[in-house]
């Protein structure tokens, strides 16, 4: 009896209701989006007929395909810089020994561009940049992007190490394996999911960035986010949702292809139990 | 080789995996930020950019404001609008937290399969770009959109509602664009929340209430305050969404900022700007974290 | 240590990439909407270049990327009221038009012109009127005065659009007021603030002219501060707006191609002003925008209906003032009043 009843005592009334309104809420915008992607009329919300010609319009434009581009760069360098900087302080901050001082000062760095607001790192960025005089074109973004990405790829991958049975790595030392290769052969395939997690994280942040790109791109900097700025600001066509649908359609590859390599295990939360 | 001791071995190992992160945002997010505080003691340029003479005047602004008849005035506007970014923000994590905690927890209970599925649908707005979500969002709520046609149809209306361009767009389209913020974190609380001590406090005749207060609550409350503050910052000093969905009627501080930084052209008042949202943030991650302390406590 | 040569040899390598790629390179920054594709494709297949192009929305943001030395345009295109600043604050420099055949095309009164003293910042790439637009569908009232805008009767009343950049909403108040542009007195500006203030709970939206053109067309807004060239796109899929002359005038401007400092690719630049100077070209840039154009032989190139177009033909004595050029003092004056109208 007792589990079926423990089972009914663990779920709570409504919570399920709340859940379909929140699936709701997320999809009905992204759904009308697309709906109107196929809309004929110039107008973006009143409804024509049935049209792939906002596509073809979008297709041939190369100003987005440059802005496609860029994005990409930008993203995948971001995502490997800031796994390449939270990995190893990840690993240093978990581990036993570290004094505190040293680990909270890191986190705190490291915890930066959650707590100061977009904007004013997108000033900051800006002026730095100005008074430095350090003008390497998108490789100003691509420093930016990668900094502000750090705690998106470091929070993943310290919620993987602490859930991490220290056990299995001590057994691995109790058999003789070096540290490194301890790390190489137990830690690191444990901690995979976490990295993956951590990348995907930083991907999007990077991938979705506005403000900090807006302030710090210059000649031909121009990424996703900024071109479709452009075209809400000033040119409010149907091709706006073609190019969005097309966005929609390329975080779906991505997200599919980070499913299928990480097994499934994608939000990064997920227990070492399972 | 056994010359290293074990602290040598942790100092170096410290050193080696620290440093790229402290370099890295040392140089290109403590310094800038150290140069924005610098910059808003200086003279505004003529025409925009700044001069390195020391002023206070972008702080004295804060507080006055010269009329446009050059009569000093307290400056209203500017805690109009610091109000309403703080009661919009506030009002964001409120909503985020009332539809994430039982989405998370709802979907946190489920069996592996459905909860990967409902993650992946959970993860996948979240993926696509932010422009994008805010801009179907004015395709919903504009006057012929599909609100107004569907209520217009249902026959609750006969004219078209203004839904865009007000603060209520605002704040549904701020708590759209971070929910997930909200939601991830709690999730991961609630999934590591050990079942036995659910079932603990069932067995000690707890209501479902009693339990929620005083075992879920404080276990997940780490994940609760994660979740507000990835949700209360980007919203405090959020641009896009009051610009998109506000019409440019209603300013918040992340769009009076960035108006500093263009059409007004004053940079060291977009500077104490800036650093007054800074210490506004750490003023509410502090409180934030008394209260998660006490709650733990 | 090792991560962050890693980034640091990957950030080089792109931007030496990006160098040696820079040879045969045209760096635009333009209004967004506003370059044609069409003419950038012919221009890239005639000459090799190829061009790059990024986009903003307001002169205000153009000029503090400028000042901000984030740039490496090789072409921008901003009012001409703003050419003054730009000159002044040390960002374009001349673009060497006597070296260029197609001078000639150009109608002479450019080169002259108060924003131009030397008659070598910049040459037009088109020019317009400010005023707003009614949607004839809704509201057939005669209109003949912004009064009809900024005190707008029932009808209109939370169907307004405005715009957001300042010196094109102000400019439109005080034309009404009959307050001259880039005023430096406190009093008149103040006068200039209380009637925005009092016509604020009737806007619907702050917007850009390509965003209001779309909700006239779409019947979220019935009148609409907007650009002439917007109205001629938005007439055609709307024939019932109007643009409105009132009786107070229009503000007028010229958008100007002009070559920062430091433009990396200066031939290149030169070459494509040089292109744009050409009577067919000039014309694809009306056709694409619909404003007028600097090159008087375009019109033979030109659509029959913008050739026609009321929207750019200035009826007998409606006024048409030119946007000046704004001290810091004005300037100033109309950043407080923005500030505090959208508090």
């Amino acid at each position: 009896m007792a589990r079926a009843q423990r089972r009914k005592l663990t779920s709570y009334p409504g919570f399920g209701v709340i859940t379909i309104f929140f699936f709701g809420f997320l999809y009905l915008p992204i759904m009308v989006l697309i709906a109107f992607s196929f809309n004929s009329s110039v107008s973006i919300s009143v409804w024509e007929t049935f049209s792939f010609k906002w596509y073809a319009e979008a297709i041939g434009n190369t100003d987005l395909q440059k802005a496609v581009v860029n994005t990409l760069l930008v993203a995948v360098v971001a995502t490997i810089g800031a796994v390449l900087i939270a990995l190893p302080a990840a690993v240093v901050l978990t581990g036993q020994g570290v004094s505190k001082r040293a680990a909270s000062t890191a986190t705190g760095l490291m915890s930066l561009p959650l707590v100061v607001p977009e904007i004013v790192i997108a000033i900051a960025t800006l002026v730095f940049f100005t008074s430095v005089g350090i003008d390497l074109g998108l490789g100003n973004v691509m420093i930016a992007h990668t900094v502000f990405c750090v705690p998106f790829a470091l929070l993943p991958i310290v919620a993987r190490l602490r859930s991490l049975d220290h056990r299995l790595s001590e057994a691995a030392y109790d058999l003789y394996a070096s540290r490194p290769r301890a790390f190489r052969l137990i830690t690191l395939p444990l901690l995979a999911p976490g990295v993956v997690s951590g990348a995907m994280l930083a991907f999007i942040v990077s991938f979705d960035n506005f403000i900090i790109t807006l302030m710090v791109a210059g000649a031909g900097g121009t990424t996703l986010p900024l071109y479709i700025y452009g075209l809400v600001k000033t040119q409010i066509t149907p091709e706006l949702n073609a190019v969005s649908t097309g966005v929609l359609l390329l975080s779906l590859v991505l997200l599919t292809c980070a499913y299928v390599l990480t097994g499934g295990r994608i939000a990064g939360s997920t227990g070492a139990k399972d | 080789m056994t010359t290293t001791t074990r602290a040598q071995r942790i100092r170096r190992r410290t050193i080696l995996g620290l440093t790229p992160a402290v370099t890295m945002m040392g140089a290109f997010m403590v310094i800038p930020l150290i140069l924005v505080v610098v910059m808003s003691f200086m003279t505004r340029g003529q025409y925009g950019g700044i001069v390195w003479e020391f002023s206070t005047d972008a702080y004295q602004r804060l507080i006055y404001v010269t009329r446009l008849d050059g009569s000093l005035a307290y400056n209203l506007s500017f805690l109009a609008i610091l109000s309403r970014s703080l009661v919009l923000a506030g009002l964001t994590t409120l909503i985020c937290l009332l539809i994430a905690f039982p989405t998370a927890f709802y979907v946190a209970r489920q069996s592996q399969r459905t909860k990967s599925i409902l993650l992946l649908l959970i993860m996948f707005p979240f993926w696509s770009n932010l422009l994008v979500r805010t801009t179907s969002w004015i395709i919903i709520l504009r006057d012929f959109g599909f609100v107004n046609q569907f209520l217009m149809w249902v026959g609750i209306t006969s004219e078209p509602i203004t839904l865009l361009f007000t603060n209520g767009a605002i704040l549904v389209g701020l708590v759209y664009v971070y929910i997930p913020f909200m939601i991830l974190p709690i999730y991961t609380s609630v999934e590591r929340l050990d079942n036995g001590l659910l079932e603990a406090s069932f067995d000690l005749f707890a209501t479902r209430f009693q339990t929620v207060r005083h075992v879920i609550g404080p276990l997940t409350m780490p994940g609760i305050i994660a979740g507000s503050i990835l949700v209360f910052v980007p919203s405090l000093g959020a641009f896009i969404t009051p610009d998109l969905l506000g019409g440019g009627k209603k300013l918040m501080l992340g769009s009076l900022i960035h108006l500093q930084f263009t059409t007004a052209r004053n940079w060291p008042y977009g500077a104490s700007l800036s650093v007054l949202l800074l210490a506004a943030v750490l003023i509410a991650m502090f409180i934030l974290a008394r209260r998660a302390i006490r709650a733990r406590g | 240590m090792k991560s962050i040569y890693g980034i640091l040899a990957l950030t080089t390598c792109l931007t030496v990439a990006g160098a040696a790629y820079a040879e045969g390179q045209l760096n635009i920054y333009n209004w967004a909407g506003y370059t044609p594709p069409d003419l950038v494709k012919k221009f890239e297949a005639e000459t090799g270049i190829d061009v790059t192009i990024d986009t903003y929305d307001t002169n205000e943001v153009l000029l503090s990327k400028l000042q901000a030395g984030g740039g490496s345009y090789d072409i921008i295109v901003t009012a001409h009221s703003f050419i003054p600043v730009h000159a002044a604050e040390g960002l374009i420099q001349p673009i060497g038009l006597k070296d260029m055949e197609n001078i000639e095309n150009l109608d002479p009164q450019y080169l002259t012109a108060d924003w131009n003293p030397e008659g070598d910042y910049g040459v037009p790439w088109q020019w317009g009127t400010t005023a707003f637009a009614v949607d004839r569908t809704v509201y057939n009232e005669p209109v003949d005065s912004y009064e009809t805008l900024f005190t707008p009767p029932g009808a209109l009343q939370g169907k307004i659009g405005m715009f957001k950049g300042a010196s094109d909403l102000i400019s439109l108040a005080q034309l009404y007021l009959g307050v001259p542009f880039c005023s430096e007195d406190p009093s008149e500006m103040q006068r200039v603030l209380e009637v925005l203030l009092a016509q604020k709970p009737h806007v619907k939206v702050y917007g850009g002219g390509g965003a209001m053109r779309e909700q006239l067309v779409s019947g979220e807004l019935i009148a609409a501060s907007n650009y002439s060239g917007q109205i001629v796109r938005g007439r055609e899929q709307k024939p019932e707006l109007e643009y409105i002359y009132p009786k107070e005038g229009v503000a007028s401007w010229i958008d100007v191609v002009a070559i920062p400092k430091g433009a990396q690719n200066y031939e290149n630049a030169q070459e494509f002003i040089n292109y744009i100077l050409q009577p067919e070209h000039a014309a694809m840039l009306s056709n694409h925008a619909g404003y007028s154009n600097g090159v008087p032989a375009s019109r033979e190139f030109m659509r029959e209906d913008l050739l026609a177009a009321p929207e750019l033909i200035v009826p007998d004595g409606i006024r048409v003032v030119p946007l000046a050029t704004c001290t810091a003092a004005a300037s100033d004056l109309e950043a407080q009043l923005m500030t505090q109208l959208l508090e």
